[in-house]
């Protein structure tokens, strides 16, 4: 568990230590069992998308306005996620809070239009409770709303550690993992965006 | 709510083990009290995060939860062992077999397997810890919360009993009213969350610690299987977590995943709960055929035959684990297509089995064996196995097993894998890294006394009931007629069953009169052992495994070292201050949260649900707040552990 290794200023910060190393790899790994949980999810959805026993189709109740609105915010924090590591690489503390802040703010976006768009179902009598598609849809879409809320939670912890802090070793790595974090939700949301919005409007 | 719904009563076996939990803790409090042993539980064990103490407490764990599940099943053999029997009734009897078998594969064998796994894998790459030492804690204590919780339900509130794959609609609201099912789901989800949060701690641990020069095809080979064990867990374990919660959510919140109406399927349950289940069973067999791989080339004074096909297939085996899960339910009505291919693959899986078991025997042909204890339990293994993998392959016949399924015939197959592999496996690598544990041998005689109780008992259990299953004694019925015929091998296997009780008892005598007796270790090699774990300048490792991190040059790494007498010890100029871990209460007290949540929701007590949900998220946030960067073990105290003078 020593960490006297000598690095060149091109290994960045969250890479020069040996914890640093291992978290990375860890959380990579992590991820590995992330995509499992949520295949498993998909593939419940897959099959029990149809199954709307006499109540509301999922493919009526879509609306595309608030979907896309979702989709881009969501893609859009995914973008600037990455900027913000990219300032952080560039050891600009001030350029990666702004750009963190901004993807937090994108993050509660979508997060409001989802919770808009659940609400909005429910009061058109479409719950958990109606149906199996229904059930299959608000937990597979509802496990990633989940996600972004702990991500958000999370990062602004991480931030305020970047305040006191600074750019640190320990610091780097914290939001290094967490943009792998961000970056896997946008992922994940493509997928969901593919099988559960495109294929309903497909199918209409 | 009142009392009696709450408690369960009216049973006098109930009362009796509510009066004996209620002894026993008092019983604990008044030790720990009477020798002022609180802070030492604390200090020692509670807030520990040494890879080795974790080891144990796992496998005192394992050892209770086997007592437990080892009485559901002499309760079930006594029910059993003459026709039309009064001793329990029926529902008694379906929340006992529902126990017993949730019990063993994941309160048991699991972390008998992941405390061995804790013990011996990091010495074993010549690391000083795993990679988390923190994450490896809260993993053993939400297993041991997740354990606590399911096994509360049979004084409180009452046991499931849908059985231990909890088949809906069986294991609905309608069916299966109560908290019972509830217990199940929650106790086995906090548990999952352990066991996949060890899967990757040890891989990487094993990718990125071990000793320098090691590489990968230099492995031990309970190190190798413990690394695909935790590619299978991190690809299953997130299965069950998905499974359990939407059934959770079918019971609690009225969702219609597997439920009969609302357009829910119920088959679909029992394909997620298998598509775990499968790879499950290889996560508790690759980690006792490592041991034995170990344990054999130990005692037979020889490397490991065919060292990379040994490999190879645990892979092959680890790939084709996932795609069997059909065989669980040919008669679900699935097209012959379908039965074909699951019916293949599966047979498939006796090809890498059989390669492990041949390298085995040619590992021993010719080797100077010694029959020591674990080397006994190894050799028994390769027989009972045998017979257990060949019924198997019948089982796999889709055909045939529309005859096998639901019967005796199955319950004696997988009791002849799961017995004959994962626990003789589990007592194998406890009596050979038992001295690494407590520093001196479990006593010779009483182990081979043990063994032979076990081993006898065993068969007499277990190898009647194929032929009970073939004469269409179906599973999980809690009675028979005497018009039936199956009275006299039933008996039998009672009788089996309570040699096998016997057996335990005397494993767990020998712990105490070992302690007693055995002659302690002078050296950390007490078996002449090849790997790195004998390695160690003391009997029991210093909380720092190894003063000097070993160079490895090739497989036996520790056999080599000593044919070619490179020595471990340290010159005094060569000590140097070591990073170590610091200590840590959080993952205990998170665990209580998440046990406090989960009773919570097991009873739909929202209010103490949220509780425990927020201080399971405030644990979290603490923890990302923590900077405690461990500690250096000081030179002078190396010196003194390592006996180093100038």
């Amino acid at each position: 568990m020593e960490h006297s290794e000598k690095y060149d200023s091109n290994t960045p910060l969250e890479y020069q230590s040996e914890q640093g190393r291992l978290n990375i790899l860890g959380f990579w790994v992590f991820l590995g069992a992330e995509v499992a949980l949520f295949s498993t999810l998909f593939g419940t959805y897959l099959v029990l998308m149809h199954r709307n026993a006499g109540g509301p189709m999922l493919t009526d109740l879509f609306e595309l306005k608030g979907v896309l609105i979702e989709t881009f915010l969501l893609l859009a924090s995914s973008f600037t996620c990455g900027l913000a590591i990219h300032e952080m690489r560039r050891n600009n503390q001030k350029g990666l809070v702004v750009w963190m802040i901004i993807t937090l703010l994108l993050g509660l976006g979508f997060l409001g239009f989802e919770i808009d768009e659940f609400i909005s179902y429910v009061g058109e009598g479409a719950s958990l409770q109606t149906s199996a598609a229904l059930s299959g849809f608000f937990v597979l879409v509802g496990t990633h709303g989940l996600h972004v809320t702990m991500g958000v939670g999370w990062i602004i912890c991480i931030l305020i550690q970047v305040a006191s802090r600074g750019l640190t070793p320990v610091t780097t790595r914290k939001l290094f993992i967490s943009s792998l974090y961000w970056h896997f939700l946008d992922f994940v949301w493509i997928f969901i965006f593919t099988a559960v919005y495109l294929t309903g409007w497909v199918m209409m | 709510m009142s009392l009696d719904k709450f408690f369960v009563t009216g049973d006098p076996l109930i009362y009796g083990a509510d009066v004996s939990i209620v002894l026993t803790m008092v019983a604990i409090v008044f030790v720990l009290t009477y020798f002022k042993k609180w802070k030492w539980l604390w200090k020692e064990w509670l807030t520990t995060v040494d890879h080795k103490k974790i080891g144990i407490m796992y496998i005192i764990a394992a050892i209770a939860m086997l007592f437990r599940g080892g009485v559901d099943a002499l309760l079930m053999r006594t029910q059993l062992a003459v026709p039309n029997a009064k001793f329990l009734e029926s529902q008694h009897y379906n929340e006992i077999f529902t126990t017993h078998g949730t019990i063993m594969i994941l309160f048991m064998a699991m972390p008998f397997i992941i405390g061995l796994m804790n013990i011996a894998v990091p010495l074993q790459i010549g690391a000083r810890d795993v990679a988390y030492p923190y994450l490896n804690a809260i993993s053993f204590w939400s297993f041991f919360m997740g354990a606590m919780l399911f096994n509360i339900s049979f004084v409180i509130g009452g046991s499931p009993d849908a059985g231990w794959t909890s088949y809906m609609p069986l294991a609905s609201n309608e069916m299966s009213p109560g908290p019972g099912e509830n217990y199940y789901l929650l106790g086995l989800q906090l548990s999952g969350i352990g066991t996949l949060l060890t899967g990757v701690n040890f891989l990487v641990t094993i990718f990125k610690m071990r000793a320098p020069g090691m590489k990968l095809f230099q492995m031990p080979m309970f190190t190798w299987s413990s690394l695909i064990t935790c590619v299978i867990i991190i690809f299953a374990f997130p299965i069950l977590t998905v499974a359990l919660a939407l059934l959770t959510f079918d019971r609690l919140f009225g969702s219609h995943f597997f439920t009969l109406d609302g357009g829910g399927l119920d088959m679909m349950w029992a394909n997620l709960f298998w598509l775990w289940g499968h790879p499950e069973v290889y996560i508790v067999i690759l980690p006792a055929f490592g041991m034995f791989s170990d344990i054999i080339s130990t005692f037979a004074k020889k490397t490991i035959f065919g060292y990379k096909a040994m490999v190879y297939s645990m892979i092959v085996i680890s790939v084709l684990s996932f795609i069997v899960w059909v065989h669980h339910f040919f008669t679900m009505g699935n097209t012959a297509a379908v039965n074909d291919f699951f019916s293949i693959s599966t047979m498939l899986i006796s090809i890498p089995t059989g390669v492990k078991i041949f390298n085995w025997l040619f590992t021993m042909y010719r080797g100077k064996i010694q029959f020591t204890t674990p080397m006994l339990w190894a050799l028994a293994f390769i027989p009972n196995f045998v017979i257990g993998g060949v019924t198997g392959v019948m089982l796999a016949m889709a055909a045939a097993d529309y005859q096998y399924h639901n019967t005796y015939f199955l319950i004696a197959h997988f009791h002849y894998v799961l017995i004959a592999g994962t626990v003789f496996g589990c007592f194998a690598g406890f009596h050979y890294w038992y001295p690494k544990m407590f520093g001196h041998k479990l006593n010779e005689r009483l182990g081979k006394w043990c063994f032979w109780l076990f081993i006898i008992g065993f068969n007499i259990c277990f190898l009647p009931q194929f032929f009970l299953g073939l004469d269409g004694m179906p599973r999980r019925i809690f009675t028979y007629g005497a018009d039936t015929g199956w009275f006299s091998l039933n008996m039998l296997s009672t009788v089996g069953a309570f040699l096998m009780g016997a057996g335990f008892i005397v494993l767990v005598y020998n712990v105490y009169y070992s302690f007693r007796h055995s002659k302690r270790e002078e050296t950390g090699d007490a078996w002449d052992g090849r790997t790195l774990e004998w390695a160690t300048s003391s009997a029991i490792p210093p909380h720092y495994n190894f003063a000097k991190i070993p160079v490895v040059t090739g497989y036996d790494a520790f056999w080599k070292m000593k044919q070619e007498g490179v020595s471990m010890k340290l010159k005094p100029e060569e000590v140097k201050p070591i990073h170590m871990p610091s200590n840590s209460g959080r993952p205990f007290v998170m665990s209580v949260f998440l046990f406090i949540a989960g009773f919570g929701l097991v009873w739909e007590w929202w209010p103490m649900a949220i509780v425990g949900g927020a201080g399971i998220l405030l644990c979290l946030a603490l923890r990302s707040f923590d900077y405690d960067d461990g500690y250096h073990v000081s030179v002078e105290e190396i010196k003194e552990t390592e006996n180093i003078t100038v």
